[in-house]
């Protein structure tokens, strides 16, 4: 009996064991998003559009199964470091997917740049990660914060309107949309005849809602989100100045804000990468499968989260889920056409998509697409040796 | 500048001012007549802003609506809570030195946030103002001012005058003075100076609340508001000087009326400008405007 036991457990062990070896090791892939905090929902619309991809895939990319590990990084860029660390060196994760905040996502990119690992951000706008920090391992799949604002510069200056005043927190997504905003606008003959800013986080906006008054342009631009864009679309509204100046903005004003804004935001034009009422069949497809998922609609961070594992997918499949051969999962990656909800799009050698940027007007609490603002827009990508 | 102008932008900073003192309001009680070092200040406030939020549909549902059902249910809430906070936790803490004080309230800071997170999501919310306060006055020639926020002044007046005329007029406030001095001599003299305590910790409570709940229409309610006010709530309170109302409440006025040129006129600097005049004012009174005592 009791060699008949022993027999029976080693059996087992061999089996489970020669079945680990018949599967490949899993891949390991470290996702760094915000749990908590301010953009906790943003991190969570990630994840999913994230796994619902490689839900799509059979849970495998580029013949590997998946291993998530998750990592809180709390948007706090002084923690930023020590938990990409985390990811790296403790976990030694094969590929790294983060985050919201773009100081959080520097750090990311600077510790992924020394190591090598492969890094996709999803989200985080700044200008820097596919700039001077760009790198053959670093991709983005969301946008840079110039795009945006680039192409209302352009809508902006079509509408006719020849002065301008801009108005955002004094950070480096503030300052980059509004150069964007200035590239496009002065292009075709505008001015910003004067730039407001605020300090990040304040929402004290009334001293420059005067100023705006006092100054009297033919329209305003700006660039707020969350908290900070639903308190100043009401501000600008109980201001007067609603219809009398007319207000523009980075898509961020009126995504996932216009519920609280409540009807303040009724009809703003913004542009941003990603719309409602796309008319596209991956688009659909998309929209049904996460309401399925998740029961809630997907946001524009979904598709940005989504979008990321298509990235991750066609790198994979290049190299048969070999992360070593950087060099031709970045190839791959550079020569694939995506087709993402928003549409189709590249990647630019700097590693930043090359996408239309719409024109959406807010309509109930939904951001509708007018046209396409920009077709086939890239990051002028300065600082990066690669462009 | 012209003079309409320059007259609306002082408009904007009595109106600053005037917000400033109503948050700050419950800190003045707690931390500067009370003594106890509270960083769950903010999360108080955020808690009112939650409840104008959340409140209202029940409210609507249960009582037919009206904004100020939501107030009057909403402070009432608030009481408790203050009431049952200075119970379970602040009463063990007055003797305790403040770096306690500052572990255990910051300690209340995650869990009201972690609380807030599961109970009503990350979301950004609006509350809309009562109907008969959501107007405008025309200012100017393309200008309005929302007549909610002249409501959320004179709300801010009245309770600055019945605080003032309670701390230094009444038997009531001449208690609490005495109890922030010297909390055995007060005792011996018959006065139960616990429950006293647990009163104004509850009242310190439900200021904050009020104030969350008063502004949530113009603040509008999100993650991590609580966290913003409390810097500012703490730098009215340092200025006026600990303990004093009427201090606070210049300084509230001055930080309002120098943050609102600030950005003006100085916009590069409107970050710091109002800590710079709390350094200066600091090394000319080191116990801010209005030491009592």
């Amino acid at each position: 009996m009791n060699l008949f036991k022993t027999t029976v457990i080693a059996a087992a062990i061999l089996g489970f064991s020669s079945l680990s070896y018949a599967e490949d090791k899993p891949l390991k892939v470290g996702l760094m998003l915000p749990a908590t905090g301010t953009f906790a929902a943003l991190g969570t619309a990630i994840e999913n559009g994230f796994k619902l991809y490689t839900k799509e895939q059979g849970d495998k990319l580029g013949g590997r199964a998946i291993e998530f590990v998750k990592v809180d990084d709390e948007s706090d860029p002084a923690k930023a470091t020590d938990n990409v660390n985390k990811l790296i060196k403790g976990e030694n994760v094969d590929i790294l997917v983060g985050t919201v905040h773009s100081g959080v996502a520097m750090a990311m990119a600077k510790a992924a740049k020394e190591s090598g690992t492969i890094l996709i951000v999803p989200n985080a706008g700044a200008q820097a990660v596919t700039g001077p920090m760009c790198s053959p391992n670093i991709f983005r799949s969301s946008f840079s914060n110039w795009q945006p604002g680039y192409a209302m510069g352009e809508v902006v200056a079509q509408k006719g309107h020849k002065k301008v005043v801009t108005i955002t927190w004094k950070y480096a997504a503030g300052d980059e949309s509004v150069q964007g905003f200035k590239d496009g606008f002065s292009k075709s003959g505008g001015e910003v005849i004067k730039e407001l800013n605020l300090p990040f986080p304040n929402v004290e906006f009334q001293a420059l809602l005067t100023e705006i008054a006092s100054l009297k342009p033919d329209a305003v631009y700006t660039f707020f989100a969350g908290g900070g864009a639903v308190k100043f679309v009401k501000d600008y509204k109980a201001a007067g100045l609603k219809d009398s100046i007319p207000l523009y903005g980075a898509g961020f004003l009126t995504d996932g804000t216009l519920e609280a804004q409540g009807g303040d935001g009724e009809g703003l034009l913004t542009t941003l990468h990603y719309a409602d009422q796309l008319d596209n069949a991956k688009d659909k497809a998309f929209r049904t499968a996460y309401n399925e998922a998740y029961k809630l609609p997907p946001d524009v961070y979904a598709v940005q989260g989504y979008d990321a594992a298509q990235i991750l997918k066609v790198g994979l499949d290049a190299v048969q889920g070999d992360v070593s051969k950087k060099a031709e999962f970045a190839a791959a990656v550079e020569a694939a056409k995506f087709d993402s909800p928003r549409g189709e799009f590249t990647l630019s050698k700097a590693h930043n998509p090359v996408q239309d940027i719409y024109l959406r007007e807010a309509k109930g609490k939904e951001n509708p697409v007018i046209s396409v603002a920009t077709k086939a827009l890239a990051d002028p990508a300065k600082g990066c040796a690669a462009n | 500048m012209d003079l309409s102008i320059f007259l609306i932008q002082c408009l904007n900073a009595l109106q600053y001012g005037l917000l400033l003192f109503l948050v700050a309001m419950g800190l003045t009680l707690i931390f500067g007549i009370m003594g106890v070092i509270n960083l769950a200040h903010g999360s108080f406030y955020m808690i009112g802003a939650y409840m104008a939020y959340a409140l209202s549909p029940i409210v609507a549902h249960a009582f037919g609506g009206g904004f100020f059902s939501v107030l009057v249910i909403g402070l009432i809430l608030a009481v408790i809570l203050g009431y049952f906070l200075e119970w379970a936790f602040f009463s063990f803490l007055y003797d305790r030195d403040h770096l306690q004080q500052v572990l255990m309230t910051y300690g209340l800071i995650l869990v009201f946030e972690e609380l807030r997170s599961l109970l009503v999501g990350d979301d950004v919310h609006g509350v809309a103002a009562p109907e008969f306060l959501a107007g405008t006055i025309p200012l100017g020639d393309i200008m309005t001012y929302p007549v909610y926020r002249l409501f959320i002044s004179a709300v801010c007046l009245l309770l600055a005058l019945g605080m003032y005329y309670v701390f230094t007029r009444t038997r009531l406030g001449m208690m609490i003075r005495a109890g922030s001095t010297n909390r055995e001599m007060v005792q011996s003299l018959g006065i139960d100076i616990k429950l006293l305590y647990r009163i104004v910790f509850a009242a310190g409570v439900a200021l904050a609340a009020f104030a969350g709940m008063i502004s949530a229409p113009v603040s509008t309610v999100y993650p991590g508001m609580g966290s913003q006010v409390l810097i500012i709530c703490f730098v009215v309170v340092v200025i006026g000087g600990i303990g004093s109302i009427r201090g606070a409440f210049l300084a509230a006025l001055l930080i309002g009326f120098v943050d609102t040129f600030g950005k003006v006129l100085l916009p590069e600097a409107a970050g710091v400008l109002v800590y710079v005049l709390m350094a200066l004012i600091l090394l000319w009174k080191p116990d801010g405007l209005f030491k009592t005592s």
